[in-house]
């Protein structure tokens, strides 16, 4: 009883945030400069609480997610502009390609294990990237033409689908089996718990999200190119999840919102602001390895009295 | 007869990749970890060997000798600033600090200098040698030449002086090294500083040999490079050069047979074959990891 309160308390939360930014937009009080960031904060998040569930729930260190991103801008995109498909379906299809390379990916490659998984993975996604680089039809390097179709509705959507899901996910029986793959592998193989399943499960459900964020960036602008989708992205991915804490779902969600409104301030300034950014990547990892909130959640740190005790 | 020279050409291109990877395979050897600020080692050694011939007027031998000093000592910093710390912390932990370290040496160099490409001096008159109607490219020899002079000299200082048997010994068992009186910390400094030598002298040849440098450079050889010591079969010395050999020739006929658009997918997609198939490498032996 108690969990389904707080969660049609979120809900209702969500809904007042949704309300009140679609009022705004409604009465042009958002022109589209900050409509576009509202998006791109959208994406970032659904990229970093959809990696967040590879890298800090299952442990499985990924560095090709836009790789997953780069399929669902593509196949959305082809839905829609060679196909005439509807949006939705276009991004339902664009999840779902994602998620397909996900597990197609995935299987192979999650026999490996710590770095060896993260320069596969960078394999991975770089040959998707090369791919698309080679394809006539979706416009080579020079890239794909995309009308303008994501909305902060459509962004929103997203969002709240991609937390609702992933964070019950992790709080189900199978997330707990996943956080206890990223505890120990070998004890959790020990214990029955089937890790590559587990494993692949968390893998595919990853990209599946991204696809979605793909499906919604594709639409944001008016091209999309393959140089957009190298390592660069993966690593900016990365780096919203690292920040927030490695295996806080909340802590990816404030990374990616805070960063996305700094980068889009330091837009003018790409070198000072990848500077920045390794810098605080590079500090944050020698003096907090767990990342900025560790596995701890936001709401964790105003449960004054539910302190003590032996909960983690 | 083409055939002679595209496979000349991938040598050349190979002993580079080697050069790079035997860093890699060394620090990974003995740390255990992915160190991707080794690429830029390589691009900065490029750019300072693009300083001393160009700006600085000294000829290709000192030019050579003080990239490779220069990146040596750029490497034992970065490895006690920024990796020291890490010894002990989760293999993400590090794994992202060397993201970090290495976004943070490309976009220095950008902020200082801005993105755009160098282009390299010419220090060799552009020649062809005839062998038996074979025509190959006086710069393809004479990379291969000192790359080979490295390797040796590599293999000397392994296997023939105290510095490498200790290094031999710390990527053995760290801890049983420390227990016989090795200093690990400084063992570990010098194989960063040979790593790093080996790259710095890379990215001179890579200068001489492409003639085009640019502060990303090092990415994407850095990354085939970890593709060449895996292939070889990671932390062995052989291995590595075998494996950034056996790239560079095939990245060289997969360009020849008209996709070299697919290049870069090729290295990558040797890569995840190996991994999956043997991922001990070529020259590794299976072990089965200790519970």
């Amino acid at each position: 009883m108690k969990k389904s309160k707080v969660f049609w308390g979120y809900a209702i939360i969500a809904l007042v945030i949704y309300i009140v930014v679609q009022a705004l937009i409604s009465f042009g009080m958002v022109n589209m400069h900050y409509q576009n960031m509202l998006i791109t904060m959208c994406i970032n998040v659904m990229l970093a609480v959809s990696l967040h569930l590879v890298i800090g729930v299952t442990g499985q260190f990924s560095i090709g997610h836009a790789g997953f991103l780069a399929i669902g801008a593509y196949i959305s995109a082809i839905f829609t502009m060679k196909l005439g498909m509807p949006f939705p379906v276009a991004i339902l299809a664009g999840a779902l390609a994602a998620m397909l390379a996900g597990l197609v990916v995935g299987i192979p490659s999650l026999r490996l294990r710590g770095d060896y998984l993260a320069i596969a993975t960078l394999g991975f996604a770089e040959i998707i990237r090369i791919i698309f680089v080679n394809v006539d039809y979706v416009g080579g390097a020079a890239g794909m033409q995309v009308t303008h179709l994501s909305t902060w509705t459509y962004a929103f959507i997203g969002v709240a689908i991609t937390i609702i899901i992933i964070s019950n996910f992790t709080n189900s029986r199978h997330g707990r089996a996943c956080i206890s793959i990223r505890e120990d592998e070998i004890a959790a193989d020990a214990m029955g718990i089937n890790t590559t399943y587990y494993k692949v499960a968390a893998f595919a459900i990853g990209s599946f999200f991204a696809g979605i964020a793909g499906a919604i960036y594709a639409h944001n602008f008016y091209i999309i190119q393959p140089t957009a989708f190298g390592f660069l992205k993966s690593f900016d991915i990365l780096i919203l999840v690292v920040l927030g804490g490695l295996g806080s779902l909340s802590g990816a969600v404030i990374a990616a919102i805070f960063l996305t409104f700094i980068s889009t301030y330091l837009q003018a300034f790409p070198e000072t602001r990848m500077i920045i950014y390794s810098l605080v990547l590079i500090l944050v990892m020698l003096y907090r390895p767990t990342g900025l909130l560790g596995t701890k959640e936001i709401t964790d740190l105003f449960k004054f009295g539910k302190r003590g005790g032996t909960k983690i | 007869m083409e055939w002679i020279q595209q496979i000349v050409n991938g040598i050349s291109l190979g002993s580079i990749y080697a050069l790079i990877a035997l860093g890699y395979t060394m620090v990974y050897g003995i740390i255990k970890l992915i160190n991707f600020a080794h690429g830029d080692v390589f691009m900065l050694g490029a750019f300072i060997g693009f300083f001393a011939i160009a700006r600085w007027d000294m000829h290709f031998i000192p030019a050579l000798l003080m990239a490779m000093i220069l990146c040596a000592v750029i490497g034992v910093i970065i490895e006690r600033v920024a990796y020291k710390r890490l010894r002990n912390a989760t293999r993400i932990a590090a794994l992202i600090t060397a993201i970090g370290v290495s976004l943070l040496i490309e976009y220095t160099v950008i902020f200082f200098r801005g993105a755009s490409p160098e282009a390299y001096p010419t220090i060799f008159e552009r020649s062809t040698l005839n062998i038996f109607g074979v025509q190959i490219d006086t710069k393809s020899i004479f990379i291969l030449g000192v790359s080979i002079v490295l390797m040796l000299l590599l293999q000397f200082i392994v296997h023939r002086t105290k510095i490498g048997k200790a290094m031999r010994a710390v990527s053995h068992d760290a801890d049983a090294a420390r227990l016989m009186g090795i200093n690990v910390d400084n063992t570990i400094s010098a194989t960063f500083a040979i790593g790093s030598a080996l790259a710095g002298a890379a990215g001179v040849i890579f200068g001489i040999y492409y003639t085009r440098i640019e502060p990303l450079m090092g990415v994407l050889p850095g990354l085939k490079a970890f593709v060449a010591a895996v292939l070889g079969g990671i932390g062995i010395i052989p291995g590595a050069m075998a494996g950034g050999l056996v790239l560079g020739v095939v990245e060289t006929i997969v360009s020849a047979l008209g996709f070299s658009m697919w290049r870069d997918a090729a290295a990558f997609i040797i890569l995840i074959l190996i991994l999956i198939l043997r991922p001990a490498g070529i020259f590794g032996k299976n072990a089965r990891e200790k519970v």
